[in-house]
């Protein structure tokens, strides 16, 4: 899987990149408008990540090129603007996603798994470790093909966990994918450790061949076992 | 007071003053010239008298008025060098009007054939109290027909004249800047009007200037500091994620991380608070109150279930609110939140919504909140310091915005916010 990151933000860029590529994905970066322009004209990537405000011009016209150009680039805009106005406006151009920053790794990983999903052509959106399999549109689990039944929370937060495998989640993170932007700081989060035993418990009567640890006490990472 | 109306006011008591002047001296002026063409008349007659007698001595025997204007009576010669010829006002009596009426004497003193006579001559006077009251009449009339036509004047012309001004101030009246009009031209060859017209689109034109300008920095603003943050969150979380770390680190971190995102959900406030109050939440529809707080108590089903809190939903009718979506949102859910986390364990959360009411009160710290601060910003319970302190602002800005009224009350133990959809004022 080959990903376009074009951020004018070196610091960024770089954060970016370095998940990406414990993702296992092959990562180029761009990081002005002139660069961005012609690596979409030359390459074909499977995933673009596009912030707006590029020094030389507009993501928009990046969007813009690429429709042009007839290609069918999975684009997630991430820009620093959190504009209705933009969203629609790069929704009407082509893109698949619009993410805020600041916005937490786990939940970029998560965005681009669900944009490649979509992408690919057995038509089946759908994600498998091991033993498990979670049906995103069905909004099912079933493990080692029986179905576990999850309540509406419990399914959101394993796909988090199955978008991040071996990756570190934490609190705020799945707090704020979950229950909302609204979560705060100082909301009490024990309440998430109470829904993880939940979660834990099922997958554990199931034998699934994942397991959520804590790390630290800070956050969760999933596992394949 | 409509200008119309005050112009009418200053008029008429301009014209009450002028008027009243100008007719004291015209009366005057009046009177002393009837009374110098009678003195001339009585004069002419006394020379008359004087020439006829000469060749009529009979003349000389009148010595009452007897229907004649003139009496003649003999005086003693020391007695008629002392006289002068006197004019003067004085009441005789009228047999045809039965009364006292007043006329103009004449005195005078003349020598015939050695003898020396006092002469008066008479003519009547126009009546004075007539006179007046016909004047006075006459200056009522004048003044009401003055005021009537200003009236009229001021209604039908003037309206018409003024018609421009009230054009632009409608105008004015109705413009929202962040409707992005352009200031529009009303057809006039007012010097005054085209001046305030030329006036006030310079002003709109600024403020679009600097609205646009204002927009521009929250968004740049927004865009400043979230990359930042985003640097900080997304290189600390990958740090977290290394193989080296020891708990105690990681933990250090993990509190960093947090600081971090406490530091967005400020920012984010902040610039929501000022697009609020810059009203660019412009998009109307009608949202039912009911099925938003229904949808965020289950979101917060979890929590609510954890901390083993009662909910209780009482609903009369269903709410609708014509309001922006996203900021119908915002409200309800920092209310629902609030009812949430401040909490306490096995609490109770009510919430009521009535025709024109959505209230929610919950179990929490066992005192009274300032209901005046506790709307202001960054007023926040001190013992949550990683709290924005701006969800409740968030909520009275969004009110405000609407004409909706937003209270607090502590009432039986339990913290109450209450939020009165009627609208007194709509400002979008």
């Amino acid at each position: 899987m080959k990903i376009l990151v074009i951020e004018d933000e070196i610091e960024l860029q770089e954060a970016i990149k370095e998940s990406l590529l414990k993702e296992k994905y092959t990562v180029e970066t761009a990081q002005d408008f002139t660069v961005a322009y012609e690596k979409i004209a030359l390459y074909d990537y499977d995933c673009i990540l596009l912030d707006i405000m590029l020094p030389g011009g507009s993501g928009f016209q990046i969007l813009e090129k690429l429709k042009d150009m007839d290609k069918s680039e999975n684009v997630i805009i991430i820009s620093a603007k959190d504009s209705l106005e933009d969203k629609l406006n790069g929704l009407a151009l082509g893109a698949d996603d619009y993410l805020t920053k600041p916005f937490h790794i786990a939940e970029l990983n998560a965005r681009i798994k669900a944009v490649l999903r979509r992408k690919k052509y057995d038509g089946k959106n759908e994600i498998v470790i091991g033993n498990v399999t979670l049906d995103i549109d069905e909004r099912t689990l079933s493990i080692a093909g029986k179905n576990i039944h999850l309540n509406r929370k419990e399914f959101d937060i394993l796909s988090y966990f199955l978008s991040n495998k071996n990756r570190l989640i934490t609190k705020t993170a799945l707090a704020e994918y979950v229950w909302g932007d609204e979560i705060d700081q100082a909301d009490n989060l024990d309440f998430i450790y109470y829904q993880i035993k939940n979660l834990r418990k099922k997958l554990d009567d199931s034998n699934a061949e994942v397991v959520i640890e804590a790390i630290y006490g800070v956050g969760y990472k999933l596992s394949q076992k | 007071m409509k200008l119309l109306n005050r112009s009418l006011v200053i008029l008429s008591i301009s014209f009450f003053l002028i008027i009243g002047i100008w007719s004291l001296v015209f009366y005057w002026n009046l009177r002393d010239e009837i009374r110098d063409s009678i003195d001339d008349g009585l004069d002419n007659n006394r020379v008359l008298i004087l020439q006829k007698m000469i060749t009529d001595s009979t003349l000389l025997s009148q010595h009452e008025f007897s229907g004649n204007n003139f009496k003649i009576r003999p005086i003693t010669k020391e007695e008629a060098f002392t006289y002068k010829d006197i004019y003067k006002d004085t009441m005789m009596y009228r047999i045809n009007e039965d009364d006292l009426e007043p006329v103009r004497v004449l005195h005078s003193a003349f020598e015939h054939q050695d003898t020396f006579y006092q002469l008066t001559v008479i003519s009547s006077l126009v009546e004075e109290d007539d006179l007046i009251e016909d004047s006075f009449w006459a200056v009522v009339w004048l003044f009401i027909i003055l005021i009537t036509s200003i009236i009229i004047i001021n209604n039908i012309i003037l309206r018409k004249i003024w018609n421009p001004f009230y054009e632009i101030l409608n105008h004015l009246k109705n413009y929202r800047l962040d409707r992005d009009e352009m200031p529009k031209n009303s057809q006039t060859k007012t010097k005054e009007f085209i001046q305030l017209q030329n006036a006030t689109n310079t002003l709109i034109h600024h403020s679009r200037e600097v609205y646009a300008s204002q927009k521009q920095f929250t968004e740049n603003a927004s865009h400043e500091l979230q990359t930042p943050i985003a640097i900080i969150t997304n290189k600390l979380e990958l740090l977290l994620e290394s193989d080296h770390l020891v708990e105690k680190d990681a933990q250090t971190i993990a509190d960093v991380i947090n600081m971090a995102n406490r530091l967005k959900k400020l920012n984010q406030s902040l610039l929501l608070l000022v697009k609020i109050e810059n009203n660019q939440f412009l998009e109307q529809e009608a949202i039912s109150i009911n099925q938003l707080a229904l949808d965020f108590l289950s979101n917060y089903q979890e929590v609510t279930d954890f901390k083993n809190i009662e909910l209780k939903v009482k609903t009369t009718t269903e709410l609708v609110v014509q309001m922006n979506a996203s900021l119908a949102e915002m409200l309800i859910t920092n209310l629902i939140k609030n009812a949430v986390f401040h909490n306490t364990k096995n609490g109770q959360i009510t919430v009521r919504i009535t025709e024109e009411e959505f209230e929610i009160r919950n179990t929490g710290t066992s005192h009274s909140l300032d209901a005046i601060t506790i709307f202001n910003r960054f007023e926040k319970d001190p013992t949550k310091t990683l709290s924005t302190g701006l969800g409740l602002s968030i909520c009275q800005a969004i009110c405000q915005t609407y004409g909706f009224k937003i209270t607090y009350q502590f009432i039986e133990n339990e913290h109450c916010f209450s939020v009165k959809f009627k609208t007194t004022h709509t400002s979008i």
